[in-house]
């Protein structure tokens, strides 16, 4: 279970939360001038990388507000922790995290 | 219920060549889907010169680790068509492969515990039938007749209200799947690599005509991707984006029962799906963790709520011992449906977003991707989970019959 920092609340459960997907997704500018294609990325599309991310959580049973975590898609490492109204912070001299080797289970 | 004795693993049931320099069609995954997809091209396309590139083992991906059940009862027609194509392959597979995988039609209980549940049932039920796919509704003491150590007590936390119930769902021995798909298209000339990694496309202006892996460069005529959890990752280096997230969806199974389990129980409500795999173990799974990611293992809480909804259902099993967790990476659409098709880049073809539930399709999964490599064009299968379905609004949601949380 991950453990994330609510930055009102301070470290809690990860079942404290609702998970709400990738953060910084602005909402388009000029929302009549958008073609098709250009809705589909909006609504539709997200970032998926292997690494850090940048997503949204909301504090559901603390203090109900929405946060971003920058956490680590591969180790599961919670790197920060910041409002919305904070930008995203840098990682400086961070080394690439690679896939744990884990043998596969399965159904034998 | 009698114990049938597992088939024995022959040794070899492939060979393992170098990988030459240049293919007329390159499959990257060897999971159950690129194993079809090849096996496919080479029996329903003659087309032979192909090779299956697996960064790990064959089959060692989510193939080896799902909990192997196989249905059709989807709501939507595009759904239903796809998914009972692939009933129909799996039902005649083991005899056009010479190789028992112990598929087993022992039927799936979808339990209802609200109205709101019951409704859906009923719907999809009926849908069901107008698609030709077997379907009942079950009453409380119907499914308990199906699946006698169901408790179907008014008096649990979320009683059953009843079920939809399709006899003609089961589980098969995965791994033993991928094998007779491997043999055989290894027969016909398909070349099985393992242990090589895809890490870059080569391109000709917009046309992919190869690929960069861990053992070199190999060219390609056509190139389909079937690398369920990390079809975004590779797909973004050819330049294309996909609407794909990757989940860990984990599963677990108990030591050794006696048979006391004889069908496939889904909840969707409560959240916990059970079969008892053919040596004994209570295979058991739940829906994917909420947050985004590639560690192939899941969250302890999901275990715990997916024990205490099994325990509540199958008062039995809390003499169980859990034997053993793992975690797989799937691949979760906007619509829960999967992706087979064309890409922006030429000759490169992608099959993905099967999220929690490809096992099932894994036939199907192949016929069409395989028709789609071959021809440049569709099936009419797979037509309607073309990626342009996310620019024209034509989705198909799946989120209901998908049977798994995500
Ligand atoms: C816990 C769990 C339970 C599940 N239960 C069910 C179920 O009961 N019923 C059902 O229908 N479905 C189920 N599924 C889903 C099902 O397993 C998948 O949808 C299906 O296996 C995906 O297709 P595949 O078999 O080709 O994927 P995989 O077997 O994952 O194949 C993809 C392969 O691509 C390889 N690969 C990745 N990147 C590269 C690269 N760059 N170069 C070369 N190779 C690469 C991987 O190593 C892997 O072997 C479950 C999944 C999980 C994890
Ligand atoms: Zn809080």
């Amino acid at each position: 279970m991950l453990l994330i920092s609510c930055p009102w609340c301070g470290p809690r459960d990860e079942t404290e939360y609702h998970y709400g997907g990738q953060a910084h997704v602005p909402y388009p500018g000029n929302p009549a001038d958008l073609t098709d294609e250009e809705w589909a990325a909006y609504v539709f599309y997200r970032d998926n990388p292997k690494g850090p991310f940048a997503e949204r959580w909301m504090h559901g049973t603390g203090c109900r507000r929405w946060f971003n975590v920058l956490r680590d898609t591969v180790s599961y490492e919670v790197l920060a922790a910041y409002r919305l109204d904070e930008p995203r912070p840098a990682l400086p001299g961070r080394a690439d995290v690679h896939q744990p080797a884990e043998p596969a289970g399965g159904n034998r | 219920m009698t114990a049938t004795p597992l088939p024995e693993h022959p040794d070899f049931l492939w060979r393992t060549p170098e990988p030459r320099s240049s293919y007329d069609v390159v499959i990257v995954g060897a999971g159950g889907h690129g194993l079809a997809t090849a096996y496919y091209l080479a029996r329903n396309h003659g087309i032979t010169n192909v090779a299956v590139l697996e960064k790990g083992w064959l089959a060692g991906g989510n193939m080896a680790r799902n909990t192997t059940i196989i249905r059709s009862n989807y709501l939507w027609d595009e759904s239903a068509a796809i998914y009972e194509h692939a009933l129909g392959l799996w039902e005649r597979l083991p005899e056009e492969l010479d190789y028992d995988f112990l598929f087993s039609q022992r039927g799936v209980l979808n339990l209802a515990h609200t109205l709101q549940d019951v409704r859906e049932g009923v719907r999809r039920v009926n849908a069901n039938r107008l698609n030709g796919v077997d379907a009942h509704w079950l009453e409380p003491d119907e499914a308990a007749k199906v699946c006698p150590i169901l408790n179907v007590s008014p008096r649990t936390r979320y009683p059953v209200l009843g079920a939809t119930f399709q006899p003609r769902a089961g589980i098969a021995k995965h791994d033993h799947v991928a094998w007779a798909l491997a043999r055989r298209a290894d027969e016909m000339g398909v070349d099985l690599i393992q242990g090589c990694e895809v890490t870059g496309f080569l391109k000709d202006g917009d046309r992919v005509v190869g690929v960069e892996t861990s053992r070199g460069r190999i060219l390609a005529g056509r190139v389909g991707l079937a690398v369920a959890g990390h079809s975004s990752v590779l797909a973004e280096r050819a330049g294309v984006r996909l609407p794909v997230q990757s989940h860990p969806l984990q599963a677990l199974v108990s030591e050794l029962h006696e048979p006391v389990h004889p069908t496939v129980v889904m909840s969707n409500h409560v959240h916990v799906y059970v079969s008892q795999a053919h040596k004994g173990e209570l295979v058991m799974g739940a829906g994917v963790d909420a947050y985004n990611g590639y560690g192939q293992r899941g969250s302890f809480h999901v275990i715990e709520r997916q024990m205490a909804a099994a325990v509540e259902l199958f008062p039995v099993f809390a003499r169980a011992h859990v034997l053993r967790t793992w975690g797989g990476i799937v691949d979760v659409t906007p619509d829960a449906s999967p992706i087979i098709g064309t890409t922006p880049v030429e000759d490169l073809y992608v099959n993905c977003g099967w999220g929690t539930g490809g096992f099932k399709a894994t036939p199907a999964a192949g016929w069409t991707f395989a028709h789609t490599i071959a021809t440049g064009e569709p099936h009419p299968l797979n037509a309607p989970f073309a990626l342009g379905r996310f620019t024209t609004g034509a989705l198909i949601d799946e989120h209901g019959a998908a049977a798994v949380a995500h």
